[in-house]
């Protein structure tokens, strides 16, 4: 929304960004997100998002060029932490007060320059270093075993750096540099259209919620309304996004726990969701349709053949994820793993389907709706208490049966719209403007920043970004052969955290 | 067991009697779907109309004033009046073929790997045939010794995310590599394929290199989807390199934005020599 860009909370002018957001959230507001924007002139400009009841609100801060620390967030926003982290990698920016300032996505020797995205700055190549990140943990009985970036199986790649004093899991780190893009810096200067295509592309996975939420953001800062048919399909592809992320979830948690026929079945029904996501768009990963001001055209099979494929797919996921959840040997290496506890949720602020199995409600298709979902009746899931895997994997059954339900009545809606144009041609105005969507793991936003038709900026944060500092908090006295379980059941990708 | 379940069905749950009811119940489920696994490479898979692969060029057209911008990769070039394509830094979004339909096609689905970087660029060059010839019958000679069953070990160099998906989807009962005798395994050193996607980001050097190094010889390295042979839309950052061939010594290169199912099976029988004679280049 366009009134997001400006200033919202009740902050003086002039006091410090941290003491404005802490007043934020005191008031009922939730940290959603800190990010940083550089400008050509090599100032610095921090925007930190709150989400207030139905809207989002920015508070920022401008720090000039020669201004190298500032006040932290975090000791008093909690919530805060990885991203000061972050900042302080890609701009040396210090946070002052900030409790353990560890390189995040981009660890450098002492002395090398910044990349400091949306300056003028050229760095050239830049090599992370192992220099300046925290040694192993080593004691009496105690034992680091690094796990990633290469390991079994078929994973991004991510370490985790396991500190136990035998079966029991007292501390875990987690470590994202390795696979870095540089993608803020990327973002800087691409003209808007070239924006959608890296954007699908900064998590991949999510293809149609990155795009969506990036659009979403050029549209609301020209003030545009993307025609109701390009709405619909939207919907139609993002909810298929959903269920296939949430089956992937499914698929790895089966594969864990050894049960091949489960793991194929499940595994095909993933599959076919996206040969249909192709055989609608030509795509199996939905990119390409979502455009700025709609969507680049209609659906390539038609809607009897698609609804059709739609309820075929339907019944025959639906069962098997009953079966599943009548299945004891899942069940029980579900339950009771990886608890998150509400309270440690809720502090944090948990989005999507984690934040839903440790008591928070949220789901921004209704919260903070946008697009077709309002005219489509989209309701959340009721959340859960228990925060455990299993709790996770209920909300997200609860959440396939309902994305079946709003890619039909998606689909409906194009059979019976008529004519129209597919999308509303616009040329977005000078300026700054907030995107979002609930992506498949949860709240995603993007921060974009337009100048003369091109990108002065974009700052996308994933969901996965906010979670994922929550990961080693679910692990207390978890034993190691849980970790599968715990991983799986978060369902996060690496990609759009590392950046 | 329900009502409407064939006997022959019937019959061929006896084995699994014994097995407390959930499994059974799981087993059902699998044979009542039948036969779901693709027929490739015994025979083309007949799926894939409208599913992008790599674009293609028509041939001896001649390109129109500024055609090369159309394309936000770069893949598109004119040398000499000649239209050409480098499918290893096309992403397939389609705004050439679309723009352009009289020049550009989306097409081949499936068979789109190649063992050789410059043969990604189509059409091809006058020499390009023979120096083709070549460097196939040279990997031939090399994987010669691999051929009975093949593990893979797949490296994450700074991908989206949507590759390591559909490497996963390798094993899912639709394109079921085991029957091919290939097996993903946890350790490199018995790997005898490198399977590496991602742009080449700069802090996965290193791993993979180390990797690379704790395969036994042979080897062969295939760099799987279009950010793993040029960085694609993601280079050029500080972060990224470009694409794995400066990290690892690639052997087969596969487009793809990211490379479906079928072109990561392409690239691998290419690479171990198994393909039915004719599969591609
Ligand atoms: S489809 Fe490929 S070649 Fe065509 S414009 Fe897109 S990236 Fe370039």
């Amino acid at each position: 929304m366009r009134e997001a860009a400006a200033p919202v909370g009740g902050g003086l002018v002039g006091e410090e960004l941290a003491s404005r957001v802490a007043g934020a959230v005191r008031a009922g507001a939730r940290f959603a997100a800190l990010l940083p924007t550089g400008r050509p002139d090599g100032s610095l400009c921090l925007r930190a998002v709150l989400a207030w009841p139905g809207r989002y609100g920015l508070e920022e801060e401008v720090l000039a060029p020669e201004v190298g620390a500032y006040q932290a967030l975090t000791p008093t926003t909690p919530g805060a932490t990885w991203y000061e982290r972050e900042l302080h990698d890609l701009y040396g920016v210090r946070p002052l007060g900030h409790p353990r300032l560890d390189p995040l996505v981009l660890p450098l020797a002492p002395g090398t320059p910044r990349p400091r995205p949306g300056t003028a700055a050229d760095v050239g190549c830049l090599d992370p270093s192992e220099e300046p990140l925290p040694g192993h943990v080593s004691g009496e009985g105690l034992f680091t075993i690094p796990y990633g970036p290469v390991r079994s199986g078929v994973f991004e790649a991510i370490q985790y750096l396991v500190e136990t004093p035998g079966e029991e899991i007292p501390h875990l780190r987690t470590r994202v540099y390795h696979k870095h893009r540089g993608l803020s810096r990327r973002f800087c200067g691409l003209s808007v259209g070239d924006g959608v295509l890296l954007a699908e592309r900064v998590e991949g996975t999510t293809s149609v919620a990155q795009a969506s939420a990036y659009c979403q953001a050029l549209e609301a800062l020209a003030g545009v309304e993307v025609p109701p048919r390009a709405g619909l399909s939207r919907v139609l592809h993002a909810e298929l996004e959903r269920v296939a992320n949430h089956l992937d979830s499914m698929v790895r948690h089966t594969e864990g726990a050894g049960q091949a026929v489960a793991y194929a079945r499940l595994s095909l029904h993933k599959e076919r969701v996206l040969r249909l996501q192709a055989r609608l768009c030509g795509h199996r990963f939905g990119r390409g349709v979502v455009v700025p001001g709609g969507v680049s055209g209609p659906p390539s099979l038609g809607a009897a053949q698609a609804l059709a494929e739609l309820a075929r797919i339907d019944k025959g996921a639906t069962a098997d994820i009953r079966l599943l959840m009548e299945t004891p040997s899942f069940l029980d290496r579900l339950r009771g793993t990886g608890v998150l506890p509400p309270e440690v949720a809720g502090a944090h602020g948990a989005v999507g389907p984690i934040g839903r199995a440790s008591g928070l409600a949220e789901d921004l298709r209704v919260a903070r709706p946008y697009g077709a979902y309002p005219r489509l009746g989209a309701q959340a899931v009721e959340p859960r208490e228990r925060g455990d895997a299993l709790a996770r994997q209920e909300v997200r059954v609860a959440e396939v049966a309902r994305s079946f339900s709003l890619a039909r009545q998606a689909l409906e809606g194009l059979a019976g719209a008529g004519d129209g144009p597919w999308r509303a041609q616009f040329d977005p105005p000078d300026g700054t403007a907030l995107g979002w969507a609930e992506a498949p793991q949860g709240e995603l936003l993007y921060l974009v920043e337009v100048e003369d038709g091109r990108l002065r900026a974009a700052r996308p944060r994933c969901p996965a970004f906010h979670n994922l500092a929550l990961f080693a908090q679910a692990f207390r006295g978890d034993i190691y052969t849980d970790f599968v379980f715990i991983e799986a059941s978060f369902g996060l990708s690496v990609a759009g955290v590392a950046g | 067991m329900g009502r409407g379940v064939p006997d022959r069905v019937r019959r061929s749950l006896e084995p699994f009697r014994h097995i407390p009811g959930q499994a059974h119940m799981w087993v059902l489920r699998g044979l009542r779907e039948g036969i779901v696994t693709t027929a490739y490479p015994r025979r083309p898979d007949g799926y894939g109309p409208g599913w992008m692969g790599a674009v293609s060029v028509a041939e001896g057209a001649s390109p129109p004033q500024g055609v090369a911008e159309v394309c936000p990769t770069g893949a598109i070039s004119e040398e000499g009046g000649r239209l050409r394509l480098d499918r290893g830094r096309c992403i397939l979004c389609g705004r050439c073929t679309s723009r352009h339909p009289e020049l550009f096609r989306f097409g081949p689905d499936h068979e789109t790997a190649s063992v050789s970087r410059q043969a990604l660029v189509v059409p091809p060059g006058e020499d390009d045939e023979e120096a083709l010839g070549k460097v196939r019958s040279e990997l031939g000679r090399r994987v010669r010794s691999l051929r009975r069953s093949i593990h893979v070990r797949h490296v994450d160099a700074g991908s989206d995310g949507s590759e390591e998906w559909e490497v996963a989807a390798l094993t899912n009962p639709v394109y079921d590599v085991q029957r091919l005798g290939i097996f993903f395994t946890a350790t490199p050193r018995h790997a005898d394929l490198l399977l590496v996607t991602g742009a080449g980001a700069a802090g996965m050097a290193g791993p993979l290199r180390r990797t690379w190094e704790a395969m036994p010889d042979p080897k062969v390295v295939v760099a799987a989807g279009t950010d793993a042979v040029s960085g694609g839309l993601v280079h050029p950052t500080y972060a990224t390199r470009g694409g794995v061939g400066d990290l690892v010594p690639v052997d087969v290169w596969v487009p793809g934005s990211p490379p479906s199912p079928f072109s990561l099976l392409h690239g691998i029988l290419l690479a171990v020599g198994l393909l039915p004679s004719g599969g591609g280049a």
